[in-house]
């Protein structure tokens, strides 16, 4: 049965964007646990570690998104681990946050001159207490603005979730569209919402960069 | 007993060998200024002192303890081995107070009132105790420069070293950097000095080592070296940085 798109779609809609939100927070704090061990892993004094963790990168940055998705969703139960969809989501995402957070922070922590790691460990500082105090303080005003970026990238790439049955913002989009024959007024709507939770996010990034910038 | 012992030692980048067969013995006090060309292999003879740079053969000793040795722990030496950098190398986003007491708080676990205290007490000494809640930007290069040899007495090191301290600065700011030193040097601290100020090396240092090549080239007492120097590419040098 066809029925209008009302006000109570839009609700709805907003109440699965709290989903989009959830699988964005759960994916950044997977993202983030991960990519802070790659990141320091790929600048460790030990060759086979960094070897290790830039295959990965490597391998995560050089395959689509979706494809990890249908791996885990569709691939994994083929081996008896039956996963379900947030589940899955989340593992995706995070694998693929980790990449990209990790190289973001890599790139951060080597921005540092050497010379600040020499003077740390000139003062008898060991090489955690070089980085606690003296490296990561220092990279973090330079990883503030790509990491906010990346989230922004990372909410709107929550979507593709959608595919593997996850009802999230755009998934809810595609199942109220399919009940109102108003998909241009349900994916303008779906639009919306997505841009709501994207622009303060991109506008505080560009602060950011700006105060970070003249604080330099 | 001397405190530092430098025994043979030997490094290459490489092919490029930039440490040929290196010997010096610095007794306890002395101030031993470093001379030579760039690329003579000056400073990094000085960063192996205290092990920033591996060496591949022969031994380095501080205080008896052999600084090239796997065993040894580079972090108990270099509490006693301070170091000053030609770039200051100082913490760009702590204040003046926190780039001196960060080691002494976290390495030596002094509180952080004592630290406090500590810094007050070495700020007098290189006469900038009025910047001690300054950050490094906010100060000149000589400032900059004198709060990183506050930075590393803050330590209580039984020997400095000075890697070209006032090579980065402008003219008009190197006489502060050396009143500081000279200053330090009459404390009696064992201080062996890469430079390319003569006239400090002339007034304060008890020796000079010229290095060339990689090598020791020629060495004495301070003011005899400098005022009659017996090789010919002793000679060069000094006529050619003293004109």
């Amino acid at each position: 049965m066809i029925r209008t798109f009302s006000y109570i779609d839009v609700m709805y809609l907003v109440a699965a964007a709290r989903w989009t939100l959830a699988l964005t927070v759960t994916a950044f704090a997977g993202s983030a646990v991960l990519g802070l061990a790659l990141a320091l892993a790929r600048i460790a004094p030990v060759a086979p570690l960094r070897w290790i963790t830039a295959a990965y990168i490597h391998v995560v940055q050089g395959t689509p998104l979706l494809v990890w998705l249908f791996l885990i969703f569709f691939g994994l139960p083929l081996t008896g681990i039956s996963v379900n969809p947030w589940i899955a989501a989340a593992v995706a995402f995070s694998i693929y946050g980790s990449a990209f957070l990790g190289e973001i922070w890599r790139g951060a922590l080597i921005s540092i001159a050497r010379t600040q790691w020499e003077a740390g460990a000139s003062l008898g500082l060991s090489l955690y207490e070089q980085l606690r105090h003296v490296i990561v303080p220092q990279s973090i005003r330079v990883a503030i603005p790509p990491t906010v970026g990346f989230l922004v990238q990372l909410i709107k790439n929550t979507s593709l979730a959608a595919t593997i049955g996850f009802v999230e913002l755009t998934r809810e989009g595609q199942l109220t569209a399919a009940g109102t024959y108003k998909p241009f007024a349900v994916y303008i709507t779906v639009a919306a919402i997505y841009f709501a939770m994207c622009f303060p996010l991109t506008q505080w990034s560009r602060s950011l960069e700006r105060k970070l910038d003249v604080a330099r | 007993m001397s405190l530092v012992e430098i025994h043979g030692i030997s490094k290459s980048y490489g092919s490029v060998q930039v440490l040929k067969d290196v010997s010096l013995d610095i007794a306890r006090g002395e101030v031993v200024a470093v001379i030579g060309r760039s690329g003579s292999g000056k400073s990094t003879m000085l960063r192996c002192i205290n092990g920033l740079e591996p060496i591949q053969a022969g031994s380095i000793r501080v205080d008896g303890v052999k600084v090239n040795d796997p065993a040894t722990n580079l972090r108990k030496l270099r509490q006693e081995v301070g170091i000053v950098f030609q770039s200051f190398n100082l913490f760009p986003h702590l204040s003046v107070c926190d780039n001196i007491t960060l080691a002494p708080r976290v390495v030596k676990k002094q509180p952080p009132a004592a630290a406090r205290e500590v810094a007050r007490e070495v700020l007098r000494r290189v006469g900038l105790e009025d910047k001690l809640d300054a950050f490094p930007a906010q100060l000149s290069g000589g400032q900059q420069q004198r709060v990183a040899i506050a930075r590393s007495l803050a330590m209580r090191p039984k020997v400095m070293l000075f890697d070209e301290v006032t090579s980065a600065l402008d003219p008009e700011l190197t006489g502060e950097v050396l009143k500081v030193l000279e200053s330090v040097a009459q404390e009696g601290m064992t201080m062996i000095l890469v430079t390319h100020e003569m006239g400090f090396a002339r007034r304060f240092g008890s020796r000079v080592v010229f290095m060339h090549e990689g090598r020791v080239h020629e060495e004495g007492q301070a003011a005899a070296v400098l005022a009659a120097p017996k090789t010919p590419e002793l000679q060069t040098f000094l006529s050619a940085v003293l004109h």
